[in-house]
């Protein structure tokens, strides 16, 4: 049997498909409903099982079509950063506001993905987002929680 | 179904209907010309915009999108060979061969005609079959149900990628699995919550879908190096030449479009086949039906060749539309965007669903139709336009779907940890990717997740504990074999190339 990532995958699947059914008999159901044809554990019980059944004959079957990829080739530093951005995005969004955070975020964007252009990094980062703040909040009636503008009086 | 119709119109053809239906096909065009950016990206973008209309003005906008995706990813296979979605890979057999002969306008004319005819005559289809389907689906009974469900993700598995049934299955369960944590819906206990709060009320469909194709797809373009929007750059550069179709064309297109169309349509009734196979076998048949003289055409520019996948393809877009209306089963990954979006609204589609909401079951039916007008008058002469505004660099694209996917987050929940969690969820569905993982049967199974249980519960409930409600009813047992026959086939393949 050739090991290969995908069958690793697999067997990680299958491993955790045996912590989940693990759990799924853990769930607490109530005492009149425990010998019940159906409770909550049930269903997750026999999803359990199937994770099982397809990862353990993933593993063990033949794999005809193999994936390889190229790691060399994959942009890891960006995609790393871009995904650390949205993290630090996440975080502050609430604290400081939908229209501050936002266009950081994608003004940041832009540049760790190795944009110059400042003028247009600038138009597609503050004057968009609040356009697309006015569209979602002033025209859809959508709520935006911003306490940024709303401390410096922009927003009710 | 006169009133029917009637009501359909009148939600249909109010100016805010026909705007989003004109937004939804231009925004789905630029998408689908994108390749790797298919419709269920472009519908999963839309999620956040569509929380202040109402439920009939969201669907139609989502529905137009799609007819839109499907239109921007013939252009790309036409004019280089660069399919924007699976289901338009047919289209560039003969469309780009013809745009090589400097015939790239005609092309363009045929494809969107053929659109045009075969999404017009599966409307027109639906509009006579989805009210007496609703009807008979009135007589499904849970076991039903539940074997319907159990056969459109194994099909959709079955379907999604050649040779990777096994792990389209696992993302099946996976999906399934993500739908089961929360509270259970009959007895209120939390399951799967680690006594975390958050996760209490469950997992978002929203955050899932964006997590799993718009925020994973921006991922992957970046992991990969791709550059999806040079394939719109060439477009824009590309001359296209008359659009006008001669009438020994037309003759031989009027032959077609019937038959593909059919076909296109009854394919995407199918839950989980949808407009790839539809495309390929309306290619196939039509290469079998035409003449030996016309048959030596294909590969090379053949008219036949050309309008076949392309009206199956759209035909098969509304034929998809069926289970989801009448059952409230989607039967492939884009309805299933769509019943996520609708049951958000609060919506249940199924077959009560012309009778409750009779407003959206027709609305969405006609506005199908004025999709396809659009798309036809407005599209076909705009697309080098189109393609110059996707001209734009993929350092601005990426930051964009990335802003929509957390925007769409932030504006349901308010919740850092529902953010936190989609980033966790994309970050492990591009390494899934990666390997070939398939992400549509995921949507599936979490969309259905909920449901499948419900009709489970009540199954084993009136069988006292027995499963022999899986072939009591003749009904539910046809369903199951099928299954069955699927699962089977599907393994003795994989032991077959084996050995």
């Amino acid at each position: 049997m050739n090991i290969n990532t995908t069958k690793i995958i697999s067997l990680l699947f299958f491993i955790f498909s045996a912590f989940y059914l693990y759990t799924a008999y853990q769930i607490q159901v109530f005492a009149f409903d425990e010998n019940a044809p159906f409770n909550a554990r049930t269903f997750p019980i026999y999803l359990g099982y199937a994770g099982l059944f397809f990862s353990g004959l993933k593993v063990i079957l033949p794999d005809p079509n193999t994936i390889k990829v190229d790691h060399k080739n994959l942009e890891y530093k960006k995609t790393g950063i871009l995904i650390l951005i949205a993290i630090i995005y996440g975080a502050t969004i609430l604290k400081v506001g939908y229209f501050l955070t936002t266009s950081l975020f994608l003004f940041a964007s832009y540049y760790f993905l190795g944009e110059r252009r400042w003028i247009l990094m600038f138009l597609l980062s503050f004057p968009f987002v609040a356009a697309f703040m006015y569209l979602l909040h002033g025209i859809l009636d959508i709520y935006l929680r911003d306490p940024f503008l709303k401390s410096i009086g922009v927003m009710g | 179904m006169i009133e029917g119709i009637l009501i359909g119109l009148t939600t249909a053809l109010t100016i805010q209907n026909i705007l989003m239906v004109m937004v939804g096909c231009f925004f789905g065009t630029i998408i689908g010309m994108l390749p790797g950016l298919g419709p269920m990206t472009a519908i999963a973008l839309m999620i956040p915009i569509t929380y202040g209309f109402d439920p009939a003005t969201g669907l139609i906008l989502m529905a137009g999108v799609y007819y839109g995706a499907v239109f921007g990813g013939s252009t790309s296979s036409i004019l280089l060979n660069a399919p924007g979605v699976p289901g338009t890979v047919a289209t560039s057999f003969d469309g780009y061969p013809m745009a090589q002969q400097g015939k790239a306008g005609k092309a363009l004319a045929i494809a969107a005609w053929s659109s045009f005819a075969g999404g017009t005559l599966s409307a027109i289809y639906l509009l006579f079959m989805a009210p007496s389907l609703s009807k008979v689906s009135l007589s499904f009974r849970s076991p039903d149900y539940f074997a319907l469900m159990i056969l459109g993700l194994t099909a959709i598995a079955a379907f999604s990628s050649k040779g990777q049934f096994l792990k389209a299955m696992m993302m099946v369960v996976l999906g399934l699995m993500l739908a089961s944590v929360g509270q259970d819906s009959l007895s209120d206990i939390t399951r799967f919550t680690f006594d975390n709060m958050n996760l209490t009320d469950g997992i978002s469909f929203v955050l899932v879908v964006m997590a799993t194709f718009a925020m994973s797809e921006a991922l992957t373009i970046i992991l990969k190096r791709n550059d999806p929007t040079s394939a719109a750059k060439q477009v824009s550069l590309t001359e296209l030449g008359s659009i006008k179709i001669n009438k020994e064309e037309r003759t031989k297109m009027y032959k077609t479009i019937p038959r593909s169309s059919v076909i296109g349509f009854l394919i995407g009734v199918l839950p989980g086949a949808g407009a790839t196979i539809a495309s390929f076998l309306a290619y196939g048949m039509e290469r079998n039906v035409v003449s030996d003289e016309e048959k030596e055409k294909f590969g090379k520019g053949s008219v036949n060749g050309l309008s076949a996948p392309e009206t199956a393809n759209n035909a098969a877009c509304s034929g998809s539309f069926v289970p989801m209306l009448t059952l409230g089963i989607p039967g492939s990954g884009t309805t299933a965007v769509m019943l996520g979006a609708l049951l958000g609204f609060g919506v249940q589609p199924g077959p009560r669903l012309y009778m409750t909401n009779p407003e959206i079951f027709w609305s969405i039916i006609m506005s199908m139709y004025i999709g396809m007008v659009i798309l036809l008058i407005l599209n076909l002469p705009l697309i080098p336009y189109i393609a110059r505004i996707l001209a734009v660099p993929k350092n601005y694209l990426i930051p964009l779907i990335l802003f929509f996917s957390v925007t769409g987050i932030y504006v349901m929940s308010f919740n850092n940890f529902d953010i936190y969690l989609m980033i966790g969820i994309a970050v492990v569905a591009t390494f899934l990717r990666l390997y070939d993982f398939p992400m549509p049967p995921l949507i599936l199974a979490f969309v259905l997740g909920g449901l499948m249980e419900e009709n489970l519960r009540r199954s084993l409930l009136l069988s006292n504990g027995s499963w022999e409600f899986l072939w009591d009813r003749t009904l539910t047992a046809c369903i199951l074999a099928t299954t069955i026959l699927i699962v089977v086939w599907h393994i003795y393949k994989t032991f077959k190339k084996k050995i």
